[in-house]
């Protein structure tokens, strides 16, 4: 089985802070790292490869230079080659824009049976990508995937996270399936898995190797405006509740019902 | 010195670390040991064989990589260097002596984390001075193997190990360490036994008792290296062995001073967390000083393992440095805690426990002393 998946480096956004002046993140410093959901769309890609033997696993990125970083990561996971979409004719893309880039290279990579992506990206949350690389592809696909249940004859089943409930949905392959967290946990990288990454070579492809439309990629074409971000205002401070822990929890359910949540 | 493998190594160790050792660390030094998992999942990462060749199950990586992790599992838990063993005491004498046969046989499902090695040097009358070694492994004719009597104690996975390499005298006539050689022998055998597990001070998830040998039959195949070469085996293994503990030092050392930092900037009194106050701040600023210039004495000595230098000199003077800074920092992070840091409920109480052990066990300061001067006025 070949598998695909989609991988993104986003800033560590627990640990970036905003400029209460500009209102602006402050991105210095921040390490940047494997999209979390789409680390569940490793693994998931991984556990198949495990179970069926002559899988491989490949991972598909766009970025800058620097996600490469990222993508050795993936490798020292246990996936088996890396592809990096890097050109700055792919910088400032939107959803739309970079959908296009990925499909346009899966198109290149020709044969594959699963595409894994992430639910989301913690940086920009849109959650569109996935589902837009499927519809350039004319793929069937299932987003929200929390279970692999079966995978044979050309078919795989999963169950897709509903919000009061889930779904059963058998689809036939190739197809597309975007990752929630609840899918599994990721494994670690490996020692020898990271000993192994050094000595690989990752792909890097530019807009002419994936013989991409140059009125489909990048800043240019990308129909998303901002006309507007801006800051929440921070909530007003907390109570402090002090005292042992059973004087403090009296007092926090009498503050609860005071204010009749209980 | 360090290339990107070895940062992308240190993001793993300290994923590792603090997902797997940090949680448990509390319950397994009061329970006496890591559960058999946590030893399978650190041999299924790798951990059990960075420096081991791959044919042997290993990554074949570099010292500099063992110390990174060592440091960064240690920052966490200070017994958690026991996991990675097999990389230097219980491991090396096989990688650097054994035959392919034995390395495949004894070394290969140490790294695998399939079985737990020892290394029995100590004996209650011969710490440092190996000369004074009275476990004897003789010749018998008549039975066409080895005959190994005496005691080992203070050692390190004694009351689990699966199999361990015995340093015996194996020539009564050769005077001093020359008639002492090394044999690998398993736990399974007639005559073996364990003493009661030791009640130490601190680091009780990594485990300690005696060996007790009683007329254990050795088969000639089990001598490792060659006959007299027991004393060289032994100090050419705790050359590299010292690197270990030296790392395991810094990273108790690094790890107190992380906890005195967080609980300085948690901990109110009059009004303010107290690292705004001087006393408290400027602790913290000799403690990462000192933390740091020994970071540095290991990583120089780990390179220059790597580089196939002798180290003698380097590693006495890493692990005496590593083993009183560790107990200096643990000390004043402990003060910085003040009452709550000599309760139970807080890591740095097990942490400073802990400490106490690195200036003493694989030859004290005072040994590394002896080194250092004896290699200054040669």
């Amino acid at each position: 089985m070949k598998i695909l998946v989609c991988a993104k480096q986003v800033p560590n956004t627990n640990e970036v802070k905003i400029n209460p002046e500009t209102g602006t993140l402050i991105r210095d410093g921040v390490e940047s790292i494997l999209n979390p959901d789409d680390d569940n769309a490793l693994e998931a890609a991984l556990q198949l490869k495990d179970a069926n033997e002559g899988s491989t696993v490949t991972v598909v990125s766009m970025g800058p230079p620097q996600a490469k970083d990222m993508l050795i990561e993936c490798l020292a996971k246990g996936a088996d080659d890396a592809i990096l979409l890097s050109s700055r004719a792919f910088g400032g893309a939107d959803t739309w824009a970079t959908s296009n880039t990925i499909a346009a290279a899966i198109r290149k990579i020709g044969d594959y049976d699963i595409i894994f992506a992430g639910r989301q990206a913690i940086d920009g949350d849109t959650a569109q990508v996935g589902p837009q690389i499927a519809e350039r592809l004319n793929l069937p696909q299932v987003t929200y995937v929390e279970e692999v249940l079966k995978c044979e004859d050309k078919k795989v089943t999963v169950k897709r996270q509903l919000e009061d409930g889930y779904e059963i949905i058998e689809i036939p392959m190739p197809c597309l399936l975007t990752a929630v967290k609840e899918l599994n946990t990721p494994r670690y990288m490996s020692v020898k898995g990271i000993y192994e990454a050094y000595e690989k070579e990752i792909t890097v492809w530019d807009e002419k190797d994936i013989e991409a439309d140059p009125n489909q990629i990048g800043i240019k074409s990308s129909p998303t405006r901002v006309f507007r971000s801006f800051t929440p205002a921070p909530k007003g401070k907390g109570v402090m509740i002090e005292g042992t822990p059973k004087e403090a929890a009296a007092k926090v359910v009498d503050e609860l019902k005071k204010k009749h949540f209980l | 010195m360090f290339e990107q493998k070895h940062e992308m190594l240190r993001k793993l160790a300290r994923e590792f670390a603090v997902n797997e050792l940090e949680p448990i660390a509390a319950d397994a030094e009061k329970e006496g040991g890591y559960p058999k998992e946590l030893w399978q999942k650190a041999a299924r990462y790798g951990f059990g064989g960075i420096t081991i060749p791959k044919e042997y199950g290993g990554a074949g990586g570099d010292y500099k990589s063992l110390a990174i992790v060592v440091e960064e599992f240690c920052k966490k838990d200070a017994s958690a260097s026991s996991l990675l063993m097999s990389n230097s005491l219980s491991g090396a004498p096989y990688l650097y002596y054994g035959t392919e046969e034995q390395k495949q046989k004894y070394l290969k499902p140490m790294v695998l984390g399939e079985k737990i090695g020892a290394f029995a040097l100590t004996e209650p009358g011969a710490g440092s001075d190996s000369g004074a070694t009275q476990t004897t492994c003789l010749w018998d004719e008549e039975q066409g193997c080895y005959i190994l009597n005496g005691r080992k104690c203070f050692i390190t996975m004694g009351p689990i190990c699966d199999y361990a390499v015995v340093f015996a005298k194996s020539n009564l006539e050769a005077k001093g360490t020359r008639g002492i050689s090394a044999f690998i022998v398993e736990a399974s055998w007639d005559g073996f036994s364990r003493g009661k597990a030791e009640e130490k001070m601190g680091m009780h998830a990594s485990v300690t008792s005696d060996l007790i040998f009683n007329n254990v039959k050795v088969p000639k195949e089990n001598l490792l290296g060659k006959e007299g070469q027991g004393f060289k085996i032994a100090m050419g293994i705790l050359d590299a062995g010292r690197v270990t503990v030296a790392a395991q030092g810094l990273g108790i050392g690094a790890g107190c001073l992380d906890l005195a930092i967080q609980y300085s900037k948690e901990r109110v009194q009059f009004g303010k967390p107290i690292c705004k106050l001087q006393d408290v701040a400027f602790k913290l600023a000799d403690m990462a000083t000192e933390v740091e210039a020994t970071r540095m004495l290991v990583y120089n000595v780990a390179d220059k393992l790597d580089k196939h230098e002798t180290v003698t000199l380097q590693a006495a003077m890493a692990k005496y440095k590593a083993g009183e800074m560790c107990n200096q920092v643990a000390y004043k992070a402990l003060q910085i805690h003040g009452g709550y840091g000599y309760m139970q409920d807080y890591a740095i109480e097990r942490m400073t426990r802990a400490a106490r052990l690195v200036s003493i066990y694989e030859g004290t300061s005072e040994i590394q002393k002896l080194v250092i001067s004896g290699n200054l006025l040669k």
